[in-house]
């Protein structure tokens, strides 16, 4: 039995928006009895998120001492104590700069999520998960920017970059709004009006060729994009039209509270935006609408601040003096915290999806990454890498890797591996490896 | 001899009805070269350029009427060397960007054809409205067809059209849902999103390529008025006078003489002034609590309309924007310069602009000393000398900066608590003592400190943290005492005007002046001199040049 069933051919002539019931007991019928697996046997989808926030931590301040497990975090990293055993760290990472400039704040979130940092942008690593655990989803992958911006560290090509969703009440609209299909619906009626459109767009598609012999070579690869991008949105009308599989865990999010970052940059408010992100990124992945996101929670040379404050946290990480006691700069670490704590809270809201005998968290993995090792001196050194959750038990969690000059792809493409993407290596230049953490692979 | 054959001109040519299936099919590129470097030289050059938010809002409510608002939020695009305009050539689609055009495109679409809009809209009625009707379907879509594609379209385009409203309108049993389904997939479609330019040989100088009379049309249209060309634009492209010298001049007037010059202009210098990034300006509500959204919109505003009338109602010197005393203030932003605006307007009115002139004395004068410009260049909770001077070298003189080095000790910069410095300046020279940050700070930081009176949110002060604001200083060996004598001592320096005339140049070709064409760059700016830095007579000096409509052929 095929797991996300195909009814074109059932729809098939009926585009008078005929109501096509199921009539079968769903739960009993598609979900084994512990509710963790399809009844195929098929395990519930993995899904991946990439999570970022510029300006990291202090080098020694962070890592836990003792490797492999059973280990305690850096000072400034014990927001995440709570989770330590599903959470998988690696110091000693870096990106290799090779003969490239230094870009302050752009070296470390390319080497880290796009495998390199030669230029232009390379496809990132949530678009190339996408493309292997995306594709037959209602959203390939979800990007949203925390910080008020449509800023993202998601890219397809060099000249797409995906934009992300700024407001959690829009993305609420989109995901819940009138085009959800409830998985666990009783019925299902196929919108007449997507099949018109997905008829519509697939005329369009047809022009593709024609198009790309009147332009040169840039636009070529242009509207290739474009053409791409319309195959996605003609996929998400295909989706549309079949009976989703039933998901035992999704709920629908109601009432959902309206909320708009405003512009300045105040923490409070992208913690606030994290949060209702988490929640709708949760739930639609408990509900099977995507199994990719990314988020931006700040940027990378950050502007975060709070209320009342004239300085921010990037201007903290140059200016502030270190603290002779501490041994590190006090305000930074104030940030780096709140930024600890927005992550482990992303993370808790996915461990709180009940599925079965575990959580969502468990069938997924967090990856959050930064962009310097050391932001007071932007170095791309000893860069902290962590992941939350197991990928259906493909990843070993609660294990620290130290692996001290060591390409921060390796992380990259271990997390990949984990998600069931078939690669075999990752990276170009002195970043390229075949080499995965296996200390964390289970 | 390089011999390239181009099927795909003469293919396209003939499907847009511009030149006979007799065009040439095998061209001589060798001879093209030796006739043509400049063109030789750019042979890959994009010609494709994705429409902004702005002209896609002016574009359907040109074709709609102005009551289609757009829902939704665009995908951005990236300023390429120092233009979105540059950017949208550059540029591809996300997924996610095509399913916001797509969603926007429906809701226009659904709005063009509802009960209230349809009658005036759709120039014919069906023969059953429950029904497929092409006939109809076909009048309406070339009309508006014609108006989003920037060109007739072409007989299969159209076909493709018909059959889509057909097929929707017997698959739903709705004649305008039919034709609303094909409306909003046109909409999609890179023929509009896109403004694409054709390229055919140059009938005037042979062995050159220059944009076929239908993609002059857009350049034209949309470099003036920044939207698609008008019926009488359209016309001139299909009458073929556009394609001669007088009926290219006549279009040009009447572009310039009408009152939507004042649309282009403003694209122009939003572009240009990187006011977009206004939109996410916030400062912080403790410190500056008169800097509220509803004043960086009003901020905005007075510089546009500052500019516009002072270069169209006034047709004033484009160096008089950096010292003029006039400008447009509302209640709102007298709050900020701290200045009494009355408003006239009876109760319950919005709150009207006002014309505004800063007296003898005042240390305002110029678009440097705008709340905009010294608000957007600056920190949510303090000032930046180093940013605004930045910005200053970058945006009004068109000259880079390089980015930091990395591995710098910030440390004293900007200490605000430390006693032994206590305002910018002093904080700054202890900085540059550091040998690798002097070089650049030299370049930026005395024009920035030379508006240090003006704070974060624009609002005057003579002082900070009780130690008086020094404002001297000099620029390129040229010294000024404070923000009026810098706006003069700018508004002199050549790289001010060749600055307008590169950035104005590139926005109309939406890419950079290939260095082959620098030649005709110099005498555009020579022309600009001669006509005292009018920047309309400038406008219509560059689009009556061949370059700006001369271009590589498709690779």
């Amino acid at each position: 039995m095929s797991r996300i069933l195909n009814r074109r051919t059932v729809l098939r002539g009926m585009l008078g928006g005929t109501a096509i019931t199921v009539g079968l007991p769903l739960l009993d019928c598609f979900l084994d009895s512990n509710g963790e697996a399809l009844a195929d046997g098929a395990p519930l989808p993995k899904t991946f998120v990439s999570w970022f926030q510029g300006l990291g931590y202090a080098p020694t301040y962070w890592e836990p001492k003792k490797i492999g497990t059973g280990y305690d975090f850096g000072v400034q990293m014990k927001a995440f104590t709570p989770m330590r055993d599903k959470i998988n760290i690696a110091s000693g990472l870096k990106v290799f700069l090779d003969a490239h400039p230094a870009g302050a704040h752009s070296a470390g979130p390319q080497g880290c999520l796009q495998g390199g940092v030669s230029t232009p942008n390379l496809p990132s690593i949530d678009q190339i998960v996408a493309d292997a655990i995306g594709t037959r989803t209602r959203y390939r992958s979800i990007e949203v920017s925390c910080d008020g911006s449509q800023d993202s560290f998601s890219s397809r090509s060099a000249t797409a970059k995906n934009p992300g969703q700024p407001s959690p009440t829009a993305l609420y609209a989109d995901i819940f709004g009138a085009s959800f299909q409830d998985p666990n619906a009783a019925t299902f009626t196929p919108d007449p009006l997507a099949m018109a459109r997905k008829s519509v767009l697939s005329a369009v598609a047809d022009k593709r060729e024609k198009l790309l012999t009147l332009v040169g070579a840039q636009d070529r690869a242009r509207l290739d994009e474009y053409y791409t991008s319309l195959r996605a949105m003609e996929n998400k009308l295909q989706i549309q039209l079949e009976k989703p599989a039933p998901m035992e865990a999704c709920t629908v999010v109601k009432n959902f509270k309206k909320f708009e970052v405003q512009p300045g940059m105040l923490i409070d408010e992208a913690r606030e935006a994290n949060r209702l992100f988490a929640q709708l990124l949760a739930h639609a992945m408990s509900c099977g609408q995507t199994n990719v996101a990314s988020v931006n929670f700040g940027g990378s040379s950050s502007n975060l601040r709070q209320a009342g404050s004239q300085q921010t946290f990037h201007m903290y990480t140059h200016e502030e003096m270190v603290d002779p006691v501490l041994g590190y700069q006090k305000q930074v670490a104030w940030f780096s915290n709140q930024v600890a704590e927005s992550v482990l809270e992303f993370a808790q809201i996915f461990d709180s999806i009940k599925e079965g005998k575990g959580s969502l968290l468990d069938r997924s993995v967090i990856m959050y990454s930064t962009d310097s090792g050391y932001a007071r001196s932007h170095s791309v050194e000893n860069m902290p890498m962590v992941t939350f959750g197991s990928a259906g038990g493909a990843l070993k969690t609660g294990v620290h890797v130290s692996a001290p000059g060591d390409g921060v792809t390796r992380f990259g493409l271990t997390v990949m591996q984990a998600l069931g993407v078939p690669i075999g290596s990752w990276g170009v230049e002195s970043n390229s490896t075949n080499k995965t953490i296996t200390e964390f692979l289970a | 001899m390089t011999r390239f054959t181009l099927p795909r001109i003469a293919t396209f040519l003939v499907a847009a009805g511009v030149v006979a299936a007799a065009t040439p099919a095998v061209i001589d590129f060798a001879s093209v070269k030796a006739a043509a470097p400049a063109a030789a030289e750019a042979t890959d050059q994009a010609l494709m350029r994705r429409l902004t938010p702005q002209q896609y809002q002016r574009i359907v409510s040109d074709v709609f009427g102005v009551d289609m608002e757009i829902q939704g939020r665009f995908e951005p695009v990236p300023r390429v060397s120092g233009l979105l305009e540059v950017g949208t050539g550059k540029v591809g689609l996300t997924a996610s960007g095509f399913q916001q055009y797509y969603t926007i495109a429906q809701g226009i679409a659904a709005k063009a054809l509802d009960e209230q809009h349809r009658d005036f809209l759709v120039p014919c009625k069906p023969a059953n409205a429950q029904a497929a009707d092409a006939a109809c379907a076909q009048q309406f879509l070339t009309k508006v067809g014609e108006l989003l594609y920037r060109r007739p379209l072409a007989a299969d385009e159209m076909k493709t059209q018909v059959d889509l409203a057909s097929k929707g309108a017997n698959d739903l049993k709705n004649f305008y849902t039919g034709l609303a389904l094909s409306l909003e997939s046109m909409m999609v479609q890179p023929q509009f999103i896109y403004r694409q330019e054709t390229v055919v040989p140059s009938k005037s100088k042979p062995g050159q390529f220059e944009l076929d009379a239908y993609s002059k049309a857009t350049r034209l249209s949309f470099f003036f008025w920044d939207t698609s060309p008008d019926r009488i634009l359209m016309d001139a492209a299909k009458d073929g006078s556009l394609d001669t010298p007088a009926g290219m001049k006549k279009q040009i007037e009447r572009l310039a003489a009408s009152p939507r010059l004042e649309d282009g202009m403003r694209s122009f210098f939003v572009d240009m002034l990187q006011f977009d990034q206004l939109d996410l300006v916030g400062k912080d509500a403790t410190l500056y609590p008169n800097f509220t959204r509803n004043a960086v919109d009003d901020a905005r505003e007075q510089t546009l309309r500052t500019i516009t009338d002072h270069l169209i109602n006034q047709n004033g010197d484009y160096r008089g924007l950096f010292t003029t005393r006039k400008t447009f203030l509302t209640p709102m932003l007298g709050s900020l310069y701290r200045v009494s605006v009355r408003s006239d307007v009876p109760n319950g009115y919005p709150q009207e602009w006002t014309a505004y002139q800063y007296p003898e004395g005042d240390p305002r004068a110029g678009i440097l000393t705008h709340v905009s410009f010294v608000s957007l260049h600056s920190h949510p909770g303090r000032t930046s000398p180093t940013i605004r001077g930045k910005a200053m070298r970058e945006v009004m003189l068109c000259q880079k900066v390089p980015d930091p080095p990395g591995n710098v000790n910030f440390t004293v910069v900007q200490d605000t608590t430390n006693p032994l410095y206590k305002t910018a300046r002093e904080r700054l020279n202890a900085h540059a003592t550091e040998a690798m940050c002097t070089g650049c700070h030299k370049i930026t930081d005395p024009i920035g400190l030379a508006l240090e009176n003006f704070d974060s949110d624009g609002a005057y002060r003579t002082s900070e943290n009780g130690a008086p604001i020094d404002t001297n200083g000099t620029i390129d060996g040229k010294p000024f005492n404070n923000a009026l004598t810098l706006g003069q001592v700018v508004s002199q320096l050549p790289a001010a005007t060749s600055c307008l005339v590169n950035r104005l140049s590139a926005y109309g070709l939406g890419r950079d002046v290939p260095r082959s064409q620098g030649d005709w760059l110099k005498t555009i700016q020579a022309s600009f001199a001669t006509n005292g830095y009018r920047v309309t007579d400038l406008m219509k000096t560059l689009a009556a040049s061949p370059e700006f409509y001369q271009s590589a052929a498709p690779k």
